[in-house]
């Protein structure tokens, strides 16, 4: 009964999503406001039936509705009841309502964070994300529904795929589709400034907090991937450059552009043309890669569960929503007038090369990923790895570190090279004597690499420190300096250091970090880097749905213990998988990592160990990225427009947003 | 050409391109067992647990060899096509039970009907690493040498038998050179 339940909530909520799109968008073109006005409850009410159908899902889940095929296929009795709930998202029918769900989420944010916006702007932003609504809705009902029952259900369910059984996997897909579905607001606003026929300064004003808003999430959403494929897959890998985490790395590089050229819009009124493109483009690479990831073109993993005509679905859907915006952005944004001049030399410069950048870095990453397809269709067979990323991709962070400097540092309009040239020159200095430095001390064909890598770190960190220096010395005094700071410069700073933190750890552990394979039975030792490693003992645990082999591994320095490590082959019963449970010595400065190989007959097994230094410095930057940037959604000037939009009348004169 | 529109002609080749990828069937995966001798095996029969079978008994005739568990929901869509193929067309096929339980998968056969000539127990499935098995259902097409000529991985749909395996079959059989 509830999985039926779940199932007319859904068509209930494709009901509303018709409302929320038909009436405002055609409300706004013909100025009809009662029309309009159906908008927000529409989008509300739509919300309610979306959690009535993830809700019935859950329940499923829960109470081990086998009858229920989605449940049957990713669940079992024996499951934990924490990775019972996180299964409703472990495979591709429950993945869609949750990206619908979050979708329906954002969208009711846009409902209550919007009064000081035009009603006509907001029933048109309200009005496309609805129509992304009803393309996902239909996609689920037609193709990919989760509530489907099979007559005759098994006694028990085949398991979650023990790969997902892991609390980082808990949190890691809500939080990038989060990230992904957030720039469907971006896109939104896009879409209706460009109805409108209004690209102005306003629209970017507006835009801003929703675009870093998102960006936090998938800024998390990637670390947080990244950091479990460096736990759960046991062999220390961060990162793959496969086809699904480009899928999530082209919008974040996209969004990256995106936030910074929103802040020459908005405060300059310059590359209007360009910056509502990278909104469309953030977005449409949203669903780029829901598209690669859901329908199997470029990988596999379980082929047969993929079907194809649920590709070709998503391909029209992509082909209506991106090739719509696009013929959209052709035919009105040739009209828009620039506002405003500026110099060669000046932050709006600095920020345009940024963008060109991170937009060049991203083309190269989706060539890259759809090289493969491009040859196959060609007729050949090709494979692109890690090599071809990193010789593209690298190059391209070198000026976009360099320019990161100076930007934050360059008046808008125009300014001078002397004046930055004066601020900046010990930063310049200190970071080549810490190349250098790094570079004699260091060994190895690899210290040139490291010391490179650092010192543009270091500058890009230094010129930070010397802007929040400056700023606090020019003020009054520190505490009102630093009161009256806004929010959003703390914010660019802990972002730009956060960049730098992520440089080093990637430099540093690429090139220095160290291994050994080794076949050990319980009483042997093995040296790596400094550290003694014994293990010391090798048991058996049942844990609820898998036996684990455990062994206690004892890491020593200069006759010091320094830690005790476990790691565990698991044997998944239902699935009869094997899984590899790492055993991590986190430390700032290096991770002792281990992992537990097969057993090699007499006692002996093969054991896995790695030192990996600054490793943890690649989270911890990406940490700071997304606190810098909740900082900048935090700003003052936003807060005050929410109290703005409490008093009526502000909200009679809506259409003129707050000048702060 | 207006510049505007550039976006929206990279964004076609793209559509165009994913359009020809979708038809690049991912089950492909070219096997590197075909046209190879199948992998030699001796396991006890799921029904008569004192008799082995073995990779031999499956040669003099082109067979199917059809890898299922009860555990797999696919497998039940299968049976039927399984079914009519064994009854109606007289094509030998032999049963490769994996990683199961005797009981279980015995029900199961009671329940969806059995097919096979016999099935090989392959309880802890070492076998099934040989045969390179990664997903269940999976079918293999042997020749009368016990060449493996074909391999298709998941349920067995009447359009792959009606237009791979069947004319495969018709041809191992009465091989025209």
């Amino acid at each position: 009964m509830i999985p039926e339940l779940g199932h007319f909530a859904l068509i209930m909520a494709l009901c509303m999503a018709m409302i929320q799109s038909f009436f405002p968008i055609a409300g706004a073109a013909r100025g009809n406001v009662a029309w309009m006005s159906l908008a927000r409850p529409a989008a509300r009410v739509q919300l309610v039936f979306l959690v009535i159908a993830f809700s019935a899902l859950v329940h499923a889940f829960v109470t081990n509705d086998f009858s229920v095929v989605y449940v049957a296929r990713n669940s079992n009795t024996m499951l934990p009841l924490i990775y019972r709930i996180s299964a409703v998202w472990g495979a591709h029918e429950g993945s869609l309502l949750l990206w619908i769900l979050i979708l329906g989420l954002w969208t009711f944010a846009v409902t209550i964070f919007s009064r000081h916006l035009p009603e006509q702007f907001v029933a048109r932003v309200l009005g496309v994300m609805g129509l992304i609504s009803i393309g996902f809705l239909l996609f689920i009902l037609i193709t990919s529904n989760p509530f489907l029952r099979d007559a005759l259900p098994p006694l028990n369910g085949a398991d979650l795929n023990p790969l997902l059984q892991d609390p980082g996997l808990v949190i890691h897909p809500p939080m990038l589709y989060t990230g992904y579905v957030g720039f469907s607001v971006a896109f939104g606003f896009a879409i209706a400034a460009l109805l409108g026929g209004k690209l102005d300064m306003a629209w970017a004003r507006w835009s801003r907090p929703w675009t870093v808003m998102a960006w936090v999430f998938l800024t998390l959403g990637i670390a947080l991937g990244s950091w479990w494929a460096y736990y759960e897959l046991g062999w220390g890998g961060w990162w793959f450059w496969d086809p699904v985490e480009n899928a999530s790395f082209m919008p974040w590089l996209t969004g990256t552009a995106l936030i910074h050229s929103l802040a020459a819009t908005e405060k300059r009124g310059v590359f209007k043309n360009w910056t509502v493109l990278l909104a469309i483009c953030a977005f449409s690479l949203s669903l780029l890669g829901t598209f690669m990831v859901r329908s199997g073109v470029l990988t596999s993993v379980h082929a047969f569960a993929n079907d194809p005509a649920r590709g070709v679905f998503i391909l029209i859907l992509l082909g209506i929503v991106i090739g719509g915006s696009l013929i959209l952005y052709a035919w009105r944004a040739p009209g828009t007038l620039i506002s405003s001049s500026f110099k060669l030399f000046s932050r709006e410069m600095f920020l345009l090369v940024n963008s060109t950048l991170l937009t060049v870095a991203m083309s190269a990453v989706l060539l890259g990923t759809i090289y493969p397809l491009i040859i196959e269709t060609l007729g050949g067979k090709v494979s692109v790895g890690a090599p071809y990323f990193n010789s593209v991709f690298i190059p391209l962070m070198v000026p976009l570190v360099i320019v990161m400097g100076c930007g934050a540092w360059a008046r808008w309009k125009s300014d001078e090279w002397n004046r930055l040239w004066q601020h900046l020159r010990y930063a310049v200095f200190a970071s080549v004597i810490i190349g250098i430095l790094l570079a004699s001390m260091l060994s190895g064909h690899a210290a040139l690499k490291a010391a490179l890598g650092v010192a543009f770190a270091s500058w890009n960190i230094l010129s930070t420190g010397i802007l929040f220096y400056t700023r606090m010395r020019n003020g009054p005094d520190l505490l009102t300096t630093l009161k009256t700071q806004p929010r959003s410069f703390y914010g660019m700073c802990l972002a730009h250091i956060g960049f730098a933190i992520t440089i080093i750890g990637l430099v540093i552990t690429s090139n220095y970090s160290t291994d050994l394979h080794k076949r050990m039975k319980p009483g042997d030792k093995a040296e790596l880097s400094g550290y003694t490693f014994e293990l010391t003992a090798i048991r058996t645990i049942p844990g609820p749905n898998y036996e684990a082999t455990d062994a206690t591994i004892r890491v020593w320095r200069e006759g010091k213990l320094v830690t005790e490590l476990h790691t565990q082959k698991r044997v998944y019963g239902v699935r009869d998988m094997p899984m590899t449970e790492a055993g991590i010595g986190p430390g700032l400065t290096r991770d002792l990592y281990v992992s537990l190989g097969e057993p090699l007959g007499d006692g002996d097994w093969s054991v896995r160990l790695y030192y990996k230094p600054f490793v943890r410095w690649l989270w911890l930057g990406a940490l700071f990225m997304a606190c810098g940037g909740l900082l900048a959604v935090t700003d003052r000037r936003y807060r005050q427009i929410r109290l703005r939009a409490t008093d009526p009348q502000a909200v009679i004169a809506g259409g003129a947003p707050a000048k702060i | 050409m207006n510049r505007y529109l550039i976006p929206l002609a990279v964004f076609v080749f793209l559509v165009v391109l994913f359009r020809i990828g979708l038809n690049h069937d991912p089950q492909l995966v070219p096997s590197p067992l075909i046209d190879k001798p199948a992998p030699a095996f001796t396991l006890p029969s799921l029904r008569e647990p004192a008799t082995n079978i073995s990779s031999t008994d499956l040669q003099g005739q082109a067979v199917l060899l059809n890898v299922w568990a009860s555990w797999c929901v696919e497998c039940r869509n299968e049976q039927p096509v399984l079914l009519d193929l064994a009854e109606k067309r007289k094509v030998r096929i032999y049963g490769f039970n994996y990683k199961d339980t005797r009981a279980e998968a015995m029900q199961w056969l009671d329940r969806y009907g059995d097919p096979y000539v016999q099935s090989a127990f392959d309880e802890n499935g070492r076998v099934g690493i040989d045969y390179g098995v990664y997903g269940v259902p999976e079918t293999f097409v042997l020749d009368r040498n016990g060449i493996i000529r074909y391999k298709h991985v998941g349920p067995i749909t009447p359009e792959v038998l009606n237009e791979i395996i069947l004319p495969l079959l018709n041809k191992l059989d009465h091989p025209s050179t």
